[in-house]
């Protein structure tokens, strides 16, 4: 169990050092990050002394080597447009991001189980149609969409909730139920497959055949069965959630989490926090990924690295 | 019941087809629009970026105020609603299916190389796609549109770059799983050159599963390409995209709630119908999945025929 996690863990650093290079080449190779960031009115001398002063008069590996360290010790130079240490702002709104996908996912996951386990009951029944067909409909419907939908009716028609914003429980409801929608829709069509083929095997059959209550058997038998790939599929969930649709959730409903703060630092072309906020995100992402393969081999040891 | 196949497949197929009525539909949807995007010039009413601020948010026809000039209303320029979707239909479709063709290109070089050679150079590539597959997806996008500006061919390019992963994935599990099979052994053993070892009995097999990909994959681009569009950072202005009208349109979500439901549907009837076709697809090419699916109809007749 040692072996796998620091394996896996080597793995993860793999991929943050790749991370890095990757970020570093975009913005440094690909881009001219002092036209980018000093407004047009910037004389030649303020664009050279900025340009010594992030380092780019350095040569490339000497650039490369200044900013692997920095991103080590987790700086990544001011935010131009807060006028502080990006990672400040990172974590300062970070709070309100996991409080939202904690809301969505959470509800996700507390709906799914139910609404797959009822529909794999029958499967080809009313429950089972019904199910599986909004279930394909919210896996059809952009989450912006979505979002603005649930605007217009619960707020500007029924005036029910808030428009945007955040504060009060009031605030979350809409955000949070327009982010729980796709993976909702995912989760529940996997829960009722899972059950389906678990409904069918032997050893149901015979707890069934035992005269073993409904109930007891979903706990008992079937339910465990489910958790290892339940579990992995979350977790898949949780990254894609993330990295995209906190992004477009957070700016529809003016949430001001790490998505919405992302898109203002790029309109207002503040590099240095886009790149604190991609890095830190790729690095929860990493995280979350050795988390869930850790806790699915605890689960079920036979699970082998590759 | 397969008996017809080898004589009119084309028909069987799509007798087959007509049994799943959802997937028919869906097909039947999905050619509507390729339809409507190729003809947009014949069949758009008007200029997608035509202005007229004297009819400026008219309301669709069926509303009091509104009138059969403009069937799905105007927005706030008075542009055509159904003329936009029409030729935002040729945006989404140009941006889906060129990033899925050049994703899935990259990808199945990658899958069948390393698939192939094995050993070291399959080690080593599958590790290049694990880091590529923790990276996150718009955020990256958004790192490059900072850096480099929006625009339709970044967004084409980041989106096939992030995407074709899956593919490599899908192409090397089935090419290393069919190396070990009896006949690939056999071309090797009497000679067969690597090509064609390739191309006569390694792709075939890949054909089925890697069309079912791509169509699934293309869902995915198309919701990639609204999200994008929407925040701003894809299609820019002067063209026209789903997810650009919804954007335009969500500042007047209290006054004209059309300009941002229509495009809204657009891509959801696109999304829908290309999730229902794929999985009537995946069923149909799959010799497992048919019979399964065959197994489940003659039981239901059964079922019918005992309780009638």
């Amino acid at each position: 169990m040692t072996d796998f996690i620091l394996r896996r863990l080597f793995q993860g650093f793999l991929v943050v050092f790749g991370v890095t290079t990757v970020v570093f080449v975009i913005t440094r190779l690909a881009g001219d990050p002092v036209s980018l960031m000093l407004p047009l009115s910037a004389s030649d001398e303020q664009r050279a002394a900025f340009a010594a002063q992030i380092g780019l008069d350095q040569p490339i590996w000497v650039q490369f080597l200044r900013f692997a360290g920095d991103v080590a010790l987790l700086d990544f130079g001011d935010s131009l447009w807060q006028r502080r240490p990006a990672m400040e702002v990172v974590f300062e709104r970070l709070p309100n991001t996991a409080l939202l996908i904690a809301a969505g996912l959470g509800t996700a996951v507390v709906l799914s189980i139910p609404l797959g386990a009822i529909a794999a009951l029958r499967p080809g029944g009313l429950a089972d149609r019904l199910t599986t067909s909004i279930s394909l409909l919210g896996l059809a419907m952009p989450q912006f969409w979505l979002g603005l939908m649930a605007i217009m009716i619960f707020s500007v028609t029924l005036k029910w909730l808030p428009t945007s914003g955040i504060g009060t429980p009031a605030h979350l409801v809409l955000p949070a139920l327009t982010l729980a929608m796709t993976p909702l829709a995912r989760f529940t069509m996997m829960v009722r497959a899972a059950m389906i083929d678990e409904m069918n095997t032997q050893y149901v059959k015979t707890a069934r055949a035992k005269g073993l209550g409904l109930g007891r058997i979903l706990r008992v038998h079937t339910l465990r069965n489910i958790m290892v790939p339940f579990l992995s599929i979350s977790g898949w969930e949780l990254i894609t959630t993330l990295s995209g649709y906190t992004v477009v959730v957070e700016t529809v409903f003016g949430w001001p989490g790490l998505g919405l703060t992302a898109v203002q630092a790029i309109q207002r072309g503040d590099l240095f926090l886009v790149q604190a906020i991609v890095f830190s995100i790729a690095l929860m992402i990493v995280c979350i990924g050795i988390l869930m393969d850790v806790l699915s081999k605890m689960i079920d040891p036979r699970i082998e690295l590759n | 019941m397969t008996q017809a196949r080898p004589h009119r497949p084309l028909r069987a197929l799509l007798a087959e087809l007509w049994q799943d009525k959802p997937a028919a539909l869906g097909l039947a949807v999905i050619l509507a629009i390729v339809a409507m995007a190729i003809l947009a010039p014949l069949v758009a009413p008007y200029d997608p970026a035509d202005q007229s601020i004297l009819s400026r948010l008219t309301p669709p026809v069926w509303n009091d105020r509104g009138s059969w000039e403009h069937i799905l209303g105007t927005d706030n320029l008075g542009r055509d609603v159904f003329s936009r979707l029409i030729w935002g239909a040729r945006t989404t479709l140009t941006i889906g299916g060129l990033t899925c063709l050049i994703a899935a290109g990259i990808g199945t070089v990658v899958g069948l190389w390393a698939g192939f050679m094995g050993g070291r150079t399959d080690s080593v590539l599958m590790r290049l796609v694990d880091i590529q597959v923790s990276f996150p997806g718009i955020l990256l996008i958004l790192l490059v549109v900072g850096v480099l500006g929006p625009g339709m061919w970044t967004l084409i390019i980041v989106l096939s770059v992030t995407n074709w992963m899956v593919y490599a994935r899908l192409v090397r599990s089935v090419v290393s799983s069919t190396r070990q099979t009896p006949y690939v052994e056999a071309a090797e053993v009497i000679g067969c050159r690597p090509s064609r070892v390739i191309f006569v009995h390694i792709l075939p097999n890949l054909v089925s599963p890697l069309l079912t990909l791509l169509i699934l994959e293309f869902t995915n681009i198309v919701l990639a390409e609204a999200a994008v569009s929407f925040l701003g950072f894809g299609v820019q202005p002067p063209d026209t995209s789903w997810g650009l009208d919804v954007a335009s349109g969500r500042d007047y979500l209290f006054i004209a709630w059309w300009l941002v439901t229509f495009p809204g549907l657009a891509i959801v009837a696109t999304v829908l119908s290309i999730n229902l076709f794929a999985n009537w697809l995946r069923v149909t090419t799959d010799p497992e999945e048919r019979e399964k699916r065959h197994a489940r109809t003659v039981a239901a007749r059964r079922r019918r025929r005992g309780t009638a």
